[in-house]
């Protein structure tokens, strides 16, 4: 396959001075080697619109980077660029653009940098969390890394996505707690940002800005430069961990719980990521409804705000919601902290209180068994036991790809979110719970994140992808989008941020028109293409 | 050329030649450990007739684990060679293949 506009021999010459600067292993061109590139959860597996690369580079220096960076330029080759290749549900390692040479900085994974005393990293983008998280262990370092939930990706993509974890609400939105960096742009100049832009600072890893515009953003979920390095903040071990949950008889009575949760959040009261749930409904994480609560919902006209289906929670007292906070510090101030909580809680008439886990940290080797990982820093892979054949998934699919909308934090929108995904979900046939909660690791607002699988049967993929798009489009109507999603969908995305005639969208594109002249980086990613591009896709 | 070919090899492997354990537990075993997904989906799979643990497995053939490696299986993805480089494979798909029985002849 050859890029998009490009002449073989043009291509061939292109390729020739990526082996020189990179050297030939480096370099992947044959069909075996480039299949690796494809997105394993790719929602369009095996069909002709399937996003595929033409070759793979690996560079393994900055200097590399830039080498292959003014080739790519002067021949025009598309080129996209991806750090340990895991974002899988997200995309994967295969790019927007058919035809483009898949950028491989996986072999780029030193660690340059850990302050114990700063508690900050300086990493490059090969680095995964689990190599960030064994690096302190082996120093005994008294530092947490905030993982995702699976910790086989890179601190310096997962954060340029957008990605979460699970820490104090400062770590766990990764691109909040990214502190400097270092990009090369497309005609292969290196800029470095805040601090790291004056020759001898040493507080690229202390202070974001430096002087003049924060352009970080602007690397962030885009294709203006590719990034080589990233300093990230680190949490100093904490003393001790708790949890205690709160639960609520009625239906309505989510909308004081969540206005009370997010004042002790944004008081900084309780800072560890709290989980909604409901003893009622079940769901996620819970143990499932009675029966007869599935055969209330499930009947004609059956919802989660039926007279019948409270009547049936007040006759057994069974509580409605409930939310567990979570706090990190020191052991008698978070005691201190939940009692707290616990007052501000009871202003709703019918709450009850439960103490949960606590933890004197470090975990002993039991306690590390039991947790749930990335709430103490751990990196793991279990959450893929929720794909993977099990007792009770004994057809597994072939990976999933996720619809996150971002919501207004308050209770009535998530009763109001509800209505409209399950009416949504009757209407499109989808396996779509009955009733959702949405989760926490946005400190400001909620972000739903249901789950939709990936097959191998192209009939199957096409009816959910069908239905993804139009999700988008709804939620979109009502004000909530996507906060990230696979470039099959990121043109539908990014066309429901539409304010002032796509005034966000046209300004990428001049941004993109300025710092990328050739068009040359990650086409279509997140929605900006380049302007040979333009309106040719979507 | 004896010593550029020596270079190569190291360049090649991160884990050395002779270290399929050391590839092993770096790339697999956060999922095919003990109690893991991994594991767990080949315990669903074989139901006791094989041993749920790659590690324990007698029958692994370096074909078979290349394979997956190279192809994936379900909600495994597959792994570039920037991750697990031809060498660090051959060097897994001989650790696990260590306690195979001799072939019959």
């Amino acid at each position: 396959m050859l890029p998009p506009g490009v002449n073989a021999k043009d291509f061939s010459d292109a390729l020739k001075q990526f082996e020189e600067a990179v050297g030939k292993e480096w370099v992947f061109t044959s069909d075996e080697d480039v299949a690796l590139y494809r997105d394993a959860y790719s929602p369009f597996w095996g069909e002709p619109e399937e996003r595929v690369a033409s070759a793979a580079v690996a560079p393994y220096t900055v200097e590399q980077v830039q080498a292959v960076m003014k080739t790519a330029n002067q021949y025009k080759i598309p080129v996209y660029p991806i750090s340990t290749g895991k974002n899988l549900g997200y995309g994967g390692s295969a790019p927007n653009l058919s035809g483009s040479v898949v950028l491989d900085l996986k072999r780029m994974n030193r660690i340059l940098d850990v302050s114990e005393r700063n508690h900050s990293a300086l990493v490059e983008p090969g680095v995964s969390y689990f190599d960030l998280y064994r690096y302190i262990q082996e120093r005994k370092l008294k530092l947490w890394v905030d993982v995702p939930d699976p910790g086989w990706g890179s601190p310096v993509g997962n954060s340029l996505d957008h990605g979460g974890g699970y820490l104090q609400p400062m770590y766990r939105n990764h691109f909040d707690s990214h502190c400097g960096m270092e990009v090369v742009l497309a005609n292969g100049d290196v800029v470095r940002t805040g601090m790291g832009a004056m020759p001898g600072a040493k507080t690229w890893q202390q202070y974001k800005f430096g002087f003049g515009p924060w352009i970080d953003g602007m690397f962030s979920q885009s294709n203006f430069g590719v990034v080589t390095k990233m300093g990230f903040w680190l949490m100093p071990e904490p003393d001790a961990y708790l949890t205690g949950t709160v639960t609520v008889p009625k239906y309505d009575d989510l909308i004081p719980m969540v206005d009370i949760l997010t004042f002790l959040e944004n008081s900084g009261v309780s800072n560890g990521m709290p989980g909604l749930g409901s003893p009622l409904l079940g769901g996620f994480m819970m143990p499932p409804p009675a029966p007869e609560v599935t055969a209330l919902l499930s009947k004609p006209g059956g919802s989660a705000a039926s007279p019948e289906l409270h009547q049936y929670a007040q006759d057994k007292s069974i509580p409605f919601w409930s939310c567990t906070v979570k706090f990190y510090g020191p052991a008698k101030a978070i005691r201190e902290q939940w009692e707290y909580a616990k007052e501000k809680f009871s202003a709703i008439p019918g709450a009850k209180f439960q103490d949960g886990e606590f933890y004197k940290l470090p975990l002993t080797p039991d306690q590390f068994d039991k947790v749930h990982k990335p709430e103490f820093g751990l990196p793991s892979l279990e959450t893929f036991s929720i794909g993977a054949r099990s007792p009770i998934n004994p057809t597994p699919t072939n990976g999933h790809i996720w619809f996150s909308p971002i919501i207004p934090r308050t209770g009535e929108a998530v009763l109001e979110a509800n209505k409209v995904f399950s009416q949504a979900a009757r209407d499109f046939g989808l396996p779509i719970l009955s009733f959702s909660l949405p989760s926490t690791y946005w400190m400001r607002a909620f972000i739903f994140i249901f789950g939709f699988p990936i097959t191998h049967d192209i009939a199957t993929n096409k009816k959910n992808r069908e239905s993804f798009k139009q999700l988008v489009r709804i939620a979109g109507e009502h004000g909530w989008g996507e906060y990230r999603t696979a470039p099959a969908f990121q043109d539908a995305v990014m066309d429901t941020y539409s304010f002032n005639n796509h005034a966000l969208r046209r300004f990428h594109e001049t941004v993109k028109d300025a710092v990328d002249p050739n068009g040359i980086i990650s086409a279509g990613r997140y929605g900006i293409w380049p302007k040979h591009l333009r309106g040719t896709k979507a | 050329m004896r010593k550029v070919l020596v270079f190569l090899a190291l360049v090649a492997s991160a884990f050395g030649a002779d270290n399929g354990q050391k590839v092993f537990d770096y790339w697999c075993a956060t999922c095919h450990g003990p109690n893991l997904p991994g594991t767990m989906a080949l315990e669903a799979k074989y139901k006791g007739a094989k041993p749920a643990l790659l590690t324990e497995r007698t029958d692994l053939l370096p074909a078979v684990t290349k394979t997956f490696v190279r192809r994936g299986v379900s909600v495994m993805p597959f792994f570039r060679k920037t991750e697990i480089s031809d060498a660090d494979l051959d060097a897994l798909a001989g650790y696990l293949a260590r306690n195979n029985k001799a072939p019959s002849r």
